[in-house]
């Protein structure tokens, strides 16, 4: 298993290695000029040397390893200095954004945990509705209970986040003016009042991703335990005489749950990147929005290392996908 | 031992003039969830393509004077901000957006059979084709699709004009970006085909590469080739309204379904009634495909057919 584990790690870096060069290839092809809004009345001369100081008119294989040796090299040396008090990193120059003029690293730091607190708890409100709905429109198949969360679930992979979004808005902000629609990042919680403000503000940005995880996952949960239902073991568990709920909760649940660890696993990166669009509409200032700002104001530095983070993200979860398979299910052995 | 070939009458419903597809169709009929679906997605399509002819109010016509009314008869939508016809226009986006959906759709169905035949059928280029395949699913998609917007949005716009350029680029970026999941199936289902003993008669008797993917392999992943190809247009339509809706799709006065939505939302407080509209366009049209989708996978199993 350590190994197999160790040879997965190995065989990401040239995968990573070659997703960041195309990121970069991509973004290298992109017309727009960092220095455009830049007064016209510096001098050509001075537009040079701010030019050459950003490193632009060098060519894109010297920017390419200069991006990567500070991603890979000073960003962590900076991050040890943090995190130790050493100063290994002095003098060594960070991935600058274009357009804060700060460190990337320094800007992601602040906008991680609204992603995290909005999306990382969607995401689990997402799970614990969709695991209960599939297990029971399996036991109970073909009854109302199956038919609602299929349609439910129909409509969950349906309707598309920036609808589902704007109508929550319409009913839930607008109408009944019950939750606020857009997201105060600036809200500090310290009472017991501005708790329940923060609760209120995550409500309906939550709802709307949790939608999609549970539509996805329930549906993924039924269609494994009624894989499992019908195996000569349950037979004979409940021959033994067990309990339904022994035989239903104990037995198949945890041999269903095998694919539905790893679809979880799978799926944080995806949310991520749902989460984009989400962010978007509720005016939470996460990762996603920031991305897209990025994308907006030509901020390639932050652009590349946004969207290389995602990637690391999906490399990384497919390796945890794989490796939890391999410790939950005996059948598969990683030699 | 005497296997003297019993000649068995042929069983079932005489088959002289009757392809399977009538089978398909006998069984997708008793889906009734498909079944609905594929009404609602002809009425769609139908409403969109055959509505202009009847609705002949240009979905482009200001009539600042009569801007942001409510539904009445001469509107039965309403209007927009600038006196826009809201029923025009949702028709005009709907061509797009189905155009946009069916194109995209067409583009990432053909390269993910091209990719998935070639890579399960030859096993030299298996390693570097999935290699590929693998290093596409591991690739940020959303932020690189916005990013492919900006960047050669200019571009393209110059070389064929605003609409038709966007149109280009949205559908190739869509198609280039989602081939992933049909090259996978259907390199599985040619893996899987190429170890039956009608390819290795077909093999024994000399049929070239050519032939034999276009006669034998290609016939037998059809049906999975089919659902995920159904599937693709509903992915497609809410990518593109995606893009559309984080303002990086058509030129704000092309309307698509994602753009109306985008639009609509400026005015989310004044008249929040006219999110509803594209909304329900764009998710009526993925609910029903959806639904066709999941009819057409049973209907293509031979093994539930006829059950």
């Amino acid at each position: 298993m350590l190994t197999f584990i160790f040879r997965r790690l190995l065989l990401a870096i040239p995968t990573l290695v070659l997703i960041s060069l195309i990121i970069f290839l991509l973004l290298d092809l992109a017309p727009g000029d960092p220095l455009a809004d830049q007064p016209l009345s510096i001098p050509p001369e001075v537009r040079q040397k701010m030019r050459d100081a950003l490193g632009l008119d060098s060519p894109a294989y010297v920017r390419y390893l200069l991006w990567a040796k500070q991603f890979f090299w000073v960003e962590p040396l900076y991050f040890i200095d943090w995190a130790i008090g050493t100063n290994f990193s002095d003098g060594l120059q960070r991935i600058v954004s274009w357009q804060f003029r700060a460190p990337v690293f320094d800007i992601i730091v602040q906008r991680v945990p609204q992603t995290l607190w909005v999306v990382g708890l969607a995401y689990l409100v997402g799970v614990m509705i969709a695991l209960p709905i599939g297990i029971i429109s399996a036991y109970k198949q073909y009854s109302w209970f199956d038919q609602v969360g299929t349609f439910v679930s129909m409509i969950g992979f349906s309707v598309p986040p920036f609808f589902s979004g704007v109508l929550m808005i319409v009913f839930f902000a607008i109408m009944l003016p019950w939750f606020p629609s857009i997201y105060d990042t600036t809200l500090v919680v310290h009472d017991f009042e501005s708790f329940g403000q923060q609760v209120r503000q995550m409500t309906l940005p939550v709802m709307v991703l949790a939608l999609q995880t549970t539509a996805q996952l329930s549906r993924f949960m039924r269609a494994s335990m009624l894989d499992n239902l019908n195996h000569d073991y349950v037979r004979t568990a409940r021959a033994k005489g067990m309990t339904e709920k022994v035989v239903l909760l104990v037995h198949v649940l945890r041999n269903s749950m095998i694919p539905v660890v790893t679809v979880i696993a799978l799926g944080i990166p995806s949310i991520f990147g749902g989460a984009i669009i989400t962010e978007q509409i509720f005016k939470v200032n996460g990762l996603g929005q920031l991305l897209i700002t990025a994308i907006y104001a030509n901020d390639l530095p932050m652009v590349q290392t946004l969207a290389f983070i995602f990637a690391v993200l999906i490399v990384l979860c497919n390796l945890i996908a794989d490796v939890l398979y391999g410790l939950l299910d005996p059948r598969i052995r990683y030699d | 031992m005497t296997d003297a070939p019993v000649l068995v009458p042929a069983t079932g419903p005489d088959t002289s003039g009757r392809s399977q597809w009538w089978d398909v169709w006998d069984q997708f009929k008793t889906h009734k969830g498909a079944l609905f679906g594929a009404a609602v997605f002809l009425f769609i399509v139908l409403a969109v393509t055959l509505g202009p002819l009847v609705w002949t109010l240009e979905p482009t016509f200001i009539d600042i004077r009569a801007r942001n009314s409510g539904p009445t008869l001469v509107h039965p939508f309403g209007t927009d901000q600038l006196g826009r016809d809201i029923l025009a226009r949702m028709m005009a986006g709907g061509q797009v957006s189905i155009a946009v959906g069916l194109t995209a759709m067409l583009i990432s169905v053909l390269l993910g059979t091209l990719i998935g035949v070639t890579s399960g059928y030859f096993r030299r280029l298996d390693n570097v084709l999935m290699g590929l395949t693998n290093l596409f699913l591991a690739l940020p998609l959303l932020p690189l699709l916005l990013v492919m917007v900006m960047l050669f949005r200019e571009t393209l716009a110059r070389s064929f004009g605003p609409e038709m350029g966007t149109f280009i680029l949205i559908v190739s970026a869509i198609g280039v970006t989602s081939w992933m999941q049909t090259a996978r199936i259907v390199r599985g289902e040619v893996l899987a085909l190429k170890e039956r003993e009608f390819v290795l008669a077909a093999r024994s008797i000399g049929t070239p590469p050519r032939r034999m993917i276009l006669r034998h392999v290609l016939p037998n992943v059809l049906s999975p080739i089919m659902v995920s190809a159904t599937l693709g247009i509903a992915t497609a339509i809410i990518t593109e309204s995606a893009l559309s809706f984080l303002g990086l799709g058509f030129p704000p006065d092309f309307p698509t379904w994602g753009r109306l939505l985008f639009d609509a939302v400026d005015y989310l407080q004044q008249y929040p009634e006219r999110v509803f509209w594209p909304g329900l366009a764009i998710s009526l049209t993925v609910l029903s495909v959806n639904y066709i989708g999941d009819g057409l996978r049973d209907a293509l199993d031979p093994r539930i057919r006829g059950r």
